[in-house]
Parts: structure tokens; C-alpha cells; sequence
């Protein structure tokens, strides 16, 4: 493994740092005593207290999650298959043209996709609510998990399948033991920007919500009105520290457990 | 593939143990129907705690949805699939509303706490006799500025936004008819005109302000002017109400040319599920000493005289947020213009924008 | 690569997603694009765009996507490079990410306050010696928060794609003679090309219809067609309009998609041109 040398230290820190300094920036306000981003007054948990307080937020900030998870779960597994299926179909111009009609709701405003999808659900009939949110995610989702995958196959050599086939592997062994390892990557990066995906929506979620259910995401966008208070600053701490702490302790355990890496390491 | 399915497992008993938990925290299910209603408000615009008294005074539980735009609330509830038994539209809305037989009557007769309204507030152009709503806040749309971070201008009339020393020193509201509105009312014409020709001028001279233009945006300009980004606003005096609040340097004026008079009134939509609930809790709003602590919490000006009677003197006699007869004769209510003349404004008011920089 | 008796199989749900959410919500945006406020068919909607507002909306939404994906790809490739040199890569490409999970409303605010004549940014600039800029509302400000938001999404295909990179390629190609440049011109760059493509997908398409950032972060003093669609569509309610936006919208998609799909053979070739 190449030691780093100082320009690409400094380099990524000064990125780290960028990317950080909003974050840190809310957390540090979320300990301010007066009511908003600036003039820091005193320092105060009661942003915090506040949190805990307040059921309907957090009954909100759950259904956030569980949207998030699922829809990119799903969106992901309907994703990888549909690259997959790109990738076997053998006619160029439907395969561009597949892809293409992948990109479509990437490009179109999220008040029409919102909008489009509400009455679709209407028509058919879907009742709005958590069923048709999570429908939705997963819907705009899938475009991302298929960009992202596409590369990961296309880097694949195809005589890796018929070497396997050779060696007596079912098609079902292709798929899990060949194909699936090797993108792995890309299913992974699809996954995550997934979760981005839907943890960032607003506008869609807002069209076709009902009965009650909000995400995290609606409830601040309508609170700007009025103006956000800093019980969201304090939320937003508590879900970054959270998602830190899990993603440094699933790492070390990840690592506890894979064997060393073999091959060709610098 | 393994640790895929195992992750994708986590995942699953992730979500089932948070479904578990929210239903806990939920406890007695959403939907809607017999004893409890659905209110669909603007964000942070009642006191939460009010909901919770309503809930144990009439057994009613109430559940809580929340939207940022009337354009936005509307969509959702002509489309369907909703079931809201209140809403809360500004009152050019309420007028679209009515239009689209989107609302329900409301009956008096489970109303009585309608007599603590300031009658001023009633039967106004976009609701006659309030056959369809009742008022929830109110408020005008002004000038909001802080002296420390200006040579002394004032600003008793439009054309002051115009002063040549006021480069970038100006944020104006995202919105066609408060902006475009205010180019009208610094000629002398009204809020309401639909007269082309008017509103070319209205344009033409809210091009002329370009330079002193800072930014066109929405409710962030709350903020902006608590931490001294600009010095000048147009604003809704509810915002600047919050700012006041956050920095005591701001002051708000209405100029004296003539401005807005908004308001936020309570709706039944046609697809409410709970006639009776939603009208308890309308009543309910419209008592004293609730609407006294409602608008405490939100900080708006309220329609309701007899809460006035409750509330701090220095509040109620302020006359920036409670304006005097005078000023109030030069305020209009918004009409609705109609989609046509609407696309019209938005237009212009697309042109401004892009021949700002 | 014949694995025909699986196809259907692989097929089913991503077909079925393609056909509800993205054939039905297309023929009914074409649909709309054909009436006008009333309701009755019309042409007027696709007229209407080929006037000069729309066309300077539409040169003015592509130059800051351009602008957007370049500097996004600018400042991704090499952090994605220099994490694969890392001990932790995987950890580190998390961490990344982590940020694009806070609320968009509420980084934005920070940066507001961040960016603001009296926040700490200008603090820090006036210690220096440069003195107080006016940050917000301007071009640049615009631009670097939108790389902001988009960069994850630049970085995490790139870093796939480097991640992969055969170290042995790179020893090769320096013991043939070639410096450090040529080696990333002629190895390097071709073999990511594909992670790059990505990137540019997701980043260029919907930087087309930015909404939020224009108001938010540049004042409005920067307006895209995602402004113009915003408004028609909550505002005044011509679904008509705001609907052949978009058709527009789409079919400029499809002509890049056109023009970056010419380029499948690349990573084939490795970058040798013929």
C-alpha cells in the first residue's frame, strides 16, 4: 500500500473539511440558547431535551428511515436486475433506448414526478400514505442503482460467465457467485446514494403523502415558512452522530472478520 | 452474495423493530374517521400544545400534516386522496378554492365563539359572509429594515426601495403579485389591476430597481436579515415579526402608498370525513383565550377581538403589527385574478427575474 | 452471454417499474404539453417555448450544469483517486457520504450563515487582510454549493472505478517510458471512463432543472428551466406549460444520452485512437 504523501493528505483534509464545515456549523448552533443560526448566546441542551419531547417528530424521523431503508433495499434489488437485463440485451438501439428511458425521471423536476405519480396512485387507486411514498422512492431510485451498477458489469469480462458455465455452474450460480460479487461495488454505491436519494426528497414525498404521514424532510421544508427551529439542528446532530458511530463500529467489526487481501498490493 | 443477504436482512429487522416502535409511539392508529380529524396547516403556525387541549376537551384526536405552499395544499386536495378536515389557505386561495367547489359550508349554528371576530375581518370581497371560512391570522405586507446597517434612510413610501444609495441593499419576496403588487402600488394603481398596461409599467420600473436588489427569494429571508446579510426586505409582517424578535434592530413599516392585507383563514374541505369534529375545532380556535395563546406562540397578528383583550397591551397596541384605521384604509385584499391573468404577472414577473444582476 | 430461460425473470420488476413510473408519467406529461389552460388542445405550449425567455432559460440552465459537472468532476477525480491510496478507503468513502444525508434545507441555511457578510467565512477573510466579500447570491457561491451537493455523487462511481484499477497496469506503463502524465492521459482515463460517464449522468441531468439552489443559494439571479417549471406548475397552474418544459427537458436528455453512448467502445480500445 503506497504511503500517502502530504499533497494528497492535505488535499483530501481540505475536501473533509469542506464537506463538514455545514454540518459541524448546524451542530454547533443546535447549542445555542437564543432562537436562531447566529448570535450565539449561551450554551443549552434544551434543542435536545426538546427532541426527545416531541413525539410526533420522532414518530416522523422513524418513518423517514424505514422509507429510506426499504426503498433503497428494493430499489436496489429491482435496480441490479434491470442492469443486468441491459446488459444481455444484444439489439444496441433498444439498449440505448432503455437507458435512456432509465434517465428520464433523473432529469425531470421533482414537482412533476410528484405530480405525475399522484395521479397515477389516484387512478389506480392507491391510498396515500406510507404505502404510496415508499412506492415512490423506490420508483426514483431505481434510475440511480442501474447508473451506477452499469459500469461495475460492463467492466466485466464476459468469458468470466462462460468459464464459470464451463466449470458446471447453473445459470442461478452465474448470477449469485460470479456476476453479483463482482459489482458488488456498484450495488453498494447504488445503495447508499439511494438512501441520499430519499432521504433528501421533498417534493415528492409532499404530493403524495396522506393520512398523517410526513418525512423529516416535508416537516422541515414546511417549517421554513415560520422559520426552522433549532429542535431540527439538535435532530440533525443526533442523526449524524448516530450514523457516525454506526459506520466506524460496522467497519472495525467488518474488518475483525475478512481475511487478509491477496493479490497484487502496492 | 452472503453478506449482501445478510445486510439486506439487518436492513428488514431494522425496519420491522422501527415500524414496532413508531406504532407504539403512535398508539391508537391514523386514520381518519369517527373521533379525530386530520388538520393540514402551514409549518409551525399553531401552538401544539393547544392540540393536545382540544384532544382532551372534546375527545377528539387530532392528526397533524403540514405543507409550504397554497398552491402546493391545493393540488393535493383537488386531486383526492385525501381526507383533510381542516385547512388553513391564504385568502386568494380561498376564492380559487370556492371556484373549484373544493370547500364545505360552514354552519353557524356549531360555531358561537364566531362573535369574538373583529367584524372588520368579516364578510370580506374573496369570502362574502364567510359562507366558507373563518380567519386564523392576519397580517399586512411591508418594508422591514434595520437602521444600524443604513445612513438613516426611512421608508414611508415605496419609491424609498428606489433610493440610488441603496445598491444590493434589497431583498424582495419570490412571489409575482406581492412583488409586481408593490410595483403597482408605488404608481398609485391597484393590487388587484389587470390592466396590461399597468402592469407593464409596474415591470418596467421593478427593473429599474435591479441594482438595489440584492436577491429574490422566499421565507429564508427570515434569517438573512437576523445575521445583517441585508439591510432592506419586503416582507410579510409576520416574518418580520420573527425578525424583530431575533434582532431588536429591525424595524417594520407599512408605506403609506397603500399595501397588502393578507390573511390565513380556516377551510373545510369537501373531502373532510368529520364535518362535526372539524367544526369543534374551528370553534374552538375562536375562543379567547385560546386564540390569545395561539398567537403568542406563532406571533402573528390575530383576528380575534376578545383574545386581543388578553394579550400583552405592548402587543396589541403595536401599531406596526396592528395597524390604525388610517393605514388600514389603504390596505386591499388580494382578488382572485383568474389562471389567465395569473401567467400574466408570472411572466412578467419571470422577465424581472431574469433581467436581474 | 446467451442466458436466455433467466432473462424474464430479471426483467419483470425492472419492466414493470418502466412502464408504470416512467411510460405512464411520460405519455401523461406529453399529453398535458398539448393543452392550455382551459383545457382544450393546443400547440401554443411548444410555440411559446421557442421564444426568446425560454430559449435564454434553457442556454442559461445547460451553461451552469457544464459548470457544475466540470467543477464536480474537477475536485471528485482526484479525492477519489487519493482515497483508493488510503488505509481505510472503504471508511473514508462513507464518511463522504454521510453528509448528503442532513436535510438539503438545513445545509442550506448553514450556509447561509457560513457565507453570510457577518459569518465566519468573512471573518476569516478579514483577518487575512482581503477583507468582507459578498459571498451569497452570486455566481460563485451558486456554483460551489451545487458541486457540494452533487460531488458524492461524482466521487462514488469514479472511486469504483479507480478502485479496480490493476496497479500492475500503472508499473507497466511507467517502466515503458511514459511520465506521469501520459500514464493518466493514455491508462488511467480510459479505463475510468466508464465510472466517469456515470458521474456526468448524474450529475449534468439533474443539474438541469436546479429549483431550490437558484432561490435559495444565488437569490434567483440565477434561473433555470427548473425555475420556469416551478412556477408553472404550483403558481399559476399551467400544467400545459410546465409539462412542455419538460418534454424539452427530456428530449435534451436523450441527445446526450445520444451523444456520450457513441463513445461505449472506449474502454475496449484503451484510449488508442485510430
Amino acid at each position: 500500500m503506497e504511503k500517502l504523501n502530504k499533497l494528497p493528505k492535505i488535499y483530501l483534509t481540505a475536501v473533509f473539511i469542506i464537506l463538514y464545515a455545514p454540518i459541524f456549523y448546524l451542530i454547533f448552533y443546535s447549542f445555542n440558547s437564543g432562537g436562531g443560526m447566529s448570535n450565539f448566546e449561551s450554551f443549552t441542551l434544551e434543542h435536545y431535551a426538546a427532541v426527545f419531547e416531541d413525539t410526533r417528530l420522532l414518530v416522523i424521523l422513524i418513518n423517514t428511515i424505514i422509507v429510506a431503508l426499504l426503498s433503497a433495499l428494493i430499489s436496489t434489488a429491482i435496480g441490479v436486475l434491470g442492469a443486468i437485463a441491459i446488459l444481455f440485451m444484444r439489439n444496441k438501439a433498444m439498449r440505448n433506448a432503455v437507458l435512456s428511458l432509465n434517465n428520464i425521471l433523473i432529469v425531470s423536476p421533482d414537482v412533476i414526478i410528484g405530480a405525475s405519480f399522484l395521479i397515477l396512485f389516484t387512478m389506480i387507486g392507491v391510498k396515500l400514505g406510507f404505502a404510496s411514498v415508499l412506492i415512490s422512492h423506490i420508483a426514483f431510485s431505481i434510475p440511480i442503482v442501474v447508473i451506477m451498477v452499469l459500469p461495475k458489469l460492463q467492466e466485466m469480462s464476459p468469458t468470466l460467465i462462460d468459464a464459470a458455465l464451463d466449470l458446471g455452474a447453473t445459470k442461478r450460480d452465474v448470477l449469485t457467485r460470479v456476476i453479483i460479487p463482482f459489482i458488488k461495488p456498484g450495488i453498494l454505491a447504488g445503495f447508499f446514494l439511494a438512501l441520499t436519494y430519499s432521504l433528501d426528497d421533498f417534493a415528492v414525498t409532499f404530493f403524495v403523502t396522506g393520512n398523517g404521514f410526513s418525512t423529516l424532510s416535508v416537516e422541515i421544508y414546511s417549517m421554513a415558512r415560520a422559520g426552522i427551529t433549532l429542535t431540527i439542528n439538535a435532530l440533525s446532530g443526533l442523526i449524524f452522530l448516530i450514523t457516525v458511530v454506526l459506520v466506524i463500529g460496522y467497519y472495525m467489526i467488518s474488518r475483525k472478520a475478512k481475511s487478509p487481501l491477496a493479490g497484487v498490493r502496492k | 452474495m452472503k453478506d449482501i443477504l445478510r445486510g439486506a436482512a439487518i436492513i428488514l429487522i431494522v425496519s420491522a423493530i422501527l415500524l414496532f416502535v413508531n406504532a407504539k409511539l403512535n398508539e391508537g392508529g391514523g386514520s381518519a374517521g369517527k373521533n379525530s380529524i386530520t388538520v393540514y396547516n402551514w409549518g409551525e403556525y399553531i401552538d401544539p400544545d393547544l392540540l393536545k387541549q382540544f384532544t382532551k376537551e372534546t375527545g377528539i384526536k387530532v392528526i397533524y400534516e403540514t405543507f409550504d405552499s397554497n398552491e402546493g395544499m391545493m393540488g393535493k386536495i383537488e386531486q383526492g386522496g385525501t381526507a383533510y378536515d381542516i385547512t388553513m389557505p391564504s385568502e386568494y386561495m380561498i376564492e380559487m378554492m370556492k371556484e373549484k367547489d373544493l370547500l364545505l359550508p360552514i354552519d353557524y349554528s356549531k360555531v358561537p365563539n364566531v362573535k369574538n371576530i373583529d367584524p372588520y375581518f368579516l364578510d370580506l370581497p374573496f369570502d362574502p359572509s364567510n359562507q366558507y371560512s373563518l380567519p386564523y391570522f392576519w397580517g399586512t405586507v411591508g418594508i422591514a429594515y434595520n437602521p444600524t446597517l443604513l445612513e438613516g434612510q426611512t421608508f414611508e413610501r415605496w419609491d424609498d426601495l428606489w433610493d440610488p444609495s441603496l445598491t444590493q441593499d434589497v431583498i424582495l419576496v419570490d412571489s409575482a403579485r406581492e412583488t409586481i403588487g408593490m410595483g403597482l402600488n408605488s404608481l398609485g394603481f391597484s393590487l388587484n389591476s389587470t390592466d396590461v398596461d399597468q402592469l407593464r409599467q409596474a415591470t418596467d420600473k421593478l427593473k429599474a430597481l435591479s441594482p438595489n436588489v440584492k436577491a429574490v427569494i422566499g421565507d429564508e429571508v427570515t434569517p438573512l436579515m437576523i445575521n445583517g446579510e441585508a439591510a432592506v426586505s419586503l416582507t410579510w409582517s409576520g416574518q418580520a415579526a420573527d425578525m424583530m424578535y431575533e434582532n431588536e434592530d429591525i424595524d417594520y413599516v407599512v408605506p403609506e402608498e397603500g399595501s397588502n392585507l393578507w390573511f390565513d383563514n380556516m377551510v373545510i374541505p369537501r373531502t373532510s370525513k368529520n364535518i362535526d369534529g372539524a367544526h369543534a375545532f374551528i370553534n374552538f380556535m375562536l375562543d379567547a383565550e385560546v386564540a390569545a395563546q395561539n398567537a403568542d406562540y406563532v406571533g402573528y397578528s390575530t383576528p380575534n377581538l376578545a383574545a386581543l383583550d388578553l394579550m400583552d397591551p405592548e402587543v396589541t397596541q403595536d401599531e406596526r403589527f396592528y395597524p390604525n384605521e388610517e393605514t388600514r384604509s389603504h390596505l386591499e385584499v388580494y382578488r382572485n385574478l383568474g389562471l389567465e391573468m395569473l401567467g400574466v404577472y408570472n411572466e412578467l414577473f419571470l422577465e424581472f427575474k431574469m433581467d436581474m444582476k | 452471454m446467451n442466458n436466455k430461460p433467466l432473462r424474464p425473470l430479471y426483467t419483470v420488476p425492472y419492466a414493470t417499474w418502466i412502464i408504470l413510473f416512467v411510460i405512464a408519467p411520460i405519455a401523461l406529461i406529453v399529453y398535458y404539453s398539448f393543452l392550455d389552460l382551459t383545457g382544450n388542445f393546443t400547440f401554443e405550449n411548444y410555440k411559446n417555448f421557442f421564444t426568446s425567455v425560454y430559449l435564454k432559460l434553457t442556454l442559461s440552465s445547460f451553461w451552469y450544469a457544464f459548470l457544475i459537472t466540470f467543477f464536480s468532476l474537477l475536485f471528485a477525480y482526484p479525492t477519489a483517486y487519493f482515497l483508493t491510496k488510503t488505509k481505510h478507503k472503504h471508511l473514508w468513502l462513507l464518511l463522504i457520504i454521510i453528509p448528503s444525508w442532513i436535510n438539503l434545507l438545513l445545509k442550506t441555511y448553514a450556509f447561509i450563515g457560513l457565507f453570510g457578510l457577518y459569518g465566519p467565512i468573512n471573518a476569516l477573510l478579514e483577518v487575512m487582510g482581503i477583507g468582507e466579500q459578498q459571498i451569497l447570491f452570486t455566481d460563485f457561491s451558486f456554483v460551489f454549493v451545487s458541486v457540494y451537493i452533487f460531488i458524492p455523487f461524482m466521487i462514488l462511481p469514479i472511486f469504483n472505478a479507480l478502485d479496480k484499477l490493476n496497479p500492475a497496469l500503472i508499473d507497466a506503463s511507467r517502466d515503458l517510458g511514459a511520465n506521469a502524465w501520459t500514464t493518466f492521459r493514455r491508462v488511467v482515463w480510459p479505463l475510468t471512463i466508464n465510472g466517469v460517464k456515470s458521474g456526468i449522468q448524474v450529475v449534468f441531468i439533474p443539474a438541469l432543472s436546479l429549483f431550490m439552489i437558484t432561490r435559495l443559494i444565488a437569490g434567483n439571479k440565477v434561473i433555470t428551466l427548473g425555475t420556469a417549471i416551478e412556477q408553472q406548475f404550483l403558481v399559476t397552474q399551467n400544467w400545459g406549460m410546465g409539462s412542455t418544459i419538460a418534454v424539452f427537458l427530456i428530449l435534451f436528455m436523450f441527445i446526450i444520452m445520444l451523444i456520450t453512448n457513441g463513445k461505449e467502445k472506449g474502454a475496449s480500445n484503451n484510449g488508442k485512437t485510430k
